[in-house]
């Protein structure tokens, strides 16, 4: 009689805090936080003045080689790379936040009417209003998107069963609908309205003003904590209402934190850089992508940060690139996050299963 | 024929006919729903062929379509006002079908063609089409076609790895849409105001100037593709039990979904390259068919109606609302189909029975 052999354990098990898995979320976020780092200092150095990487880090000590150089870096792209690296993330929270209160993988961050709420705030301070600078029609364009996400909200909870994903997404699109089609309506109608609105439409981080960043970054930091405190929530709300309730979790009360916080977060982005929601849909499949090898699963507490880091590389990337590509115009980072994110995106459907949430 | 109640659903009653030998599901608030609409969209139909610069009565439009009556309302009506009537109704009832056909195939409201963008390579190749100076007619009409299906056929394309899925395609086709709304946007930035002014024109869709010549296409393609569609509900009803059901009951998976996508999108290019892509009709009209008619999935013959219903509604709207101006179509369908969803939603949230 053979005794029976016990088997050690390898390395490769599925056991989550096995020898191969462990080191992998750290490696995953020291590789992020390097890609990001990177692509900061090239968005400093990279644009119709070309500053040598050696030259940014002396202006960034206080040691500028020109004043031309010091202008350039301050003045321009830092201002610039910030609000990339601020709304790239806010559209990247907002995006994995809708995903998970929808709990559908195609939702997007102007799903809530966002979007179409500052489109049309855009359209009727330029083209009803006669507002001309992006100083004050930002506000009309943060101002519908709050409108827009408010009605959405109150529409989708209405009735006996509260807010559920699907009303939620419903009233979204519908809303979303009728905005549009009014915004096409101006803009059919008033030509001017039409000029400003194709430039904002297509997505850009050129000639924006410097400190327009620090208009914005109040609202992106309260929702990136709205969002963030929202992680451990959404992993009950992951198992479906009912659970969640069981769970002792305040479900509409998640609900209105999530909504609030995309709110926020897409209003702000939106205002400013323009409609590149697209950012909001793939990124969190990305994400979900890299959790899952790194060995962390769908869960929020990973996948929310994740998110955030994500974002603003995929964001900077396509600005930088914008810049260089068909020198000395710059294209527009909205098109070019799809044409980088497009093929990336469909890669990735490709190759795996992708998690249905 | 024989009916008798069934236990799962109170209004459905069975039916068996001895010759020829059918067997079915009558559903009766359903077939009610759906005869109310037909209604409401030939009276709508008559209605919008009174309204032009020469007004006519109700009755006289009546004679001008069926042929009787006086021979100058007889040739208004059917050289002039029934050519943009016609294309918006078979419009509404392509973009709808081909939506009902997509939602139930995925099981997912917002995987309708607009939203997954399928209309978005036709948009793309006419804008550009519009930027470089091509203005009307045939070619731009061609060339939506062309844009449409070669969009679609690159999305399956992509898609297929041993067989596609249903969810695949649709994530592949949002990636490819997104780049083909991208493209638009830059051409859109990139061009002239006049060039800019006319795309925007197309984009939100569009019935103004219709004649026979685009009609007909579109009419042609919906005898083909229309009973295509409407055959292809029974194997949508088991496609939606998921694949390995479906295998077991028999369906041939994988041919079954590649005709329903190439349907759904014939449906869509075709309607497109008519009207351009008419906002909202496709994702709004199955909604609103599944709810009128109380059914689990969108029922295809009711949301064809109603999607007829819309875009005919809306562009009577449109020529009417404000006086010596015709609006986009698209325009009005959005802010048309909108809240009557929306209504819907409510409604159907007070009765308790969530969205």
């Amino acid at each position: 009689m053979t005794p029976l052999r016990r088997v050690r354990p390898t390395g490769r098990t599925l056991d989550h805090k096995g020898p191969v898995t462990r080191w992998r979320p750290i490696l995953l976020l020291a590789g992020l936080a390097g890609c990001l780092a990177l692509l900061c200092l090239l968005s400093l150095a990279l644009g119709a003045l070309r500053v040598p990487l050696g030259q940014v880090a002396d202006t960034l000590l206080g040691h500028p080689p020109s004043r031309m150089v010091d202008n350039v870096v301050w003045t321009v792209r830092l201002p610039r790379t910030w609000l990339a690296l601020a709304t790239g993330m806010g559209l990247g929270l907002a995006g994995m936040l809708m995903q998970a209160l929808t709990r559908n993988p195609l939702a997007d961050p102007g799903l809530l009417g966002v979007t179409a709420g500052s489109s049309f705030g855009v359209v009727i301070a330029v083209g009803l209003l006669g507002f001309g600078s992006l100083y004050e029609y930002v506000w009309f364009a943060f101002a519908g998107a709050a409108a827009a996400s408010v009605v959405v909200y109150l529409l989708g909870r209405m009735g006996r069963s509260g807010l559920t994903p699907v009303k939620l997404a419903l009233a979204g699109i519908a809303i979303t609908a009728l905005l549009n089609s009014l915004t096409s309506a101006i803009v059919v109608l008033e030509p001017d309205a039409l000029r400003r609105y194709r430039y904002w439409a297509a997505g850009s981080l050129a000639d924006l003003p410097g400190d327009v960043v620090k208009n914005v970054l109040p609202f992106l930091a309260v929702g990136a904590v709205l969002a963030l405190a929202c992680a451990p929530a959404l992993n009950s709300l992951a198992l479906g209402d009912d659970v969640a309730l069981a769970l002792g979790r305040r479900v509409g009360l998640i609900r209105l934190q999530g909504v609030l916080a995309i709110m926020v977060l897409v209003g702000a982005s939106v205002a400013v850089i323009g409609p590149v929601v697209f950012l909001g849909l793939i990124v969190p499949q990305i994400a979900r992508v890299l959790a899952q090898w790194a060995g962390l699963g769908p869960d929020h507490r990973w996948l929310l940060p994740l998110s955030g880091l994500l974002s603003p590389i995929l964001l900077l990337a396509a600005d930088i690139l914008g810049r260089v590509i068909m020198r000395p115009v710059e294209i527009q980072a909205g098109v070019l996050i799809a044409f980088i994110g497009g093929p990336f995106f469909i890669a990735m459907v490709r190759r795996r299963r992708l998690a249905e949430v | 024929m024989t009916t008798h109640k069934t236990a799962t659903a109170p209004d459905a009653r069975a039916f068996r006919l001895r010759t020829p030998p059918v067997s079915g599901l009558l559903r009766l608030r359903l077939v009610v729903v759906c005869l109310v609409l037909s209604a409401a969209t030939f009276l709508l139909v008559c209605l919008s062929v009174t309204i032009g610069e020469f007004r006519m009565g109700l009755g006289d439009a009546f004679g001008g379509i069926v042929g009787t009556g006086d021979p100058g309302n007889v040739l208004i009506v059917r050289e002039l006002r029934l050519p943009r009537v016609l294309t918006g109704l078979l419009v509404g009832i392509a973009f709808a079908l081909s939506g009902a056909l997509f939602q139930t195939m995925t099981r997912n409201p917002l995987a309708s063609p607009d939203v997954i963008g399928l209309t978005e390579g036709s948009a793309t190749a006419v804008v550009a089409a519009i930027m470089l100076g091509w203005h009307s007619g045939a070619g731009l009409q061609t060339l939506g076609l062309l844009g449409g299906f070669g969009c679609a056929l690159l999305v399956y394309l992509l898609a297929w790895r041993d067989g596609i899925t249903g969810y695949r395609i649709v994530l592949v086709g949002i990636g490819i849409s997104w780049m083909c709304a991208s493209a638009t946007d830059f051409l859109l930035a990139r061009g002239g105001q006049f060039q800019a002014q006319a795309a925007i024109g197309w984009l939100v869709g569009n019935l103004n100037g219709r004649d026979w010549a685009e009609t007909l296409p579109l009419a042609v393609a919906m005898v083909v593709l229309v009973p295509a569609a409407l055959g292809l509900g029974r194997l949508l009803r088991t496609l939606q039990l998921g694949d390995d059901v479906a295998i077991g009951l028999g369906t041939p998976v994988q041919r079954a979904r590649l005709a329903i996508v190439f349907t759904g999108v014939g449906l869509i290019a075709f309607g497109t390259a008519a009207a351009g892509p008419v906002a909202f009709v496709a994702l709004s009209a199955p909604q609103i068919a599944q709810r009128l008619g109380g059914t689990a999935w969108p029922p295809p013959v009711t949301s064809a109606v109603t999607g007829g219903l819309i875009v005919v509604a809306s562009d009577l709207i449109a020529r009417t609302v404000i006086p010596g101006t015709e609006l986009p179509v698209g325009i009005v369908s959005g802010a048309f189909g909108a809240p009557v969803l929306i209504w819907l939603l409510i409604r159907a949230n007070r009765a308790g029975s969530g969205g």
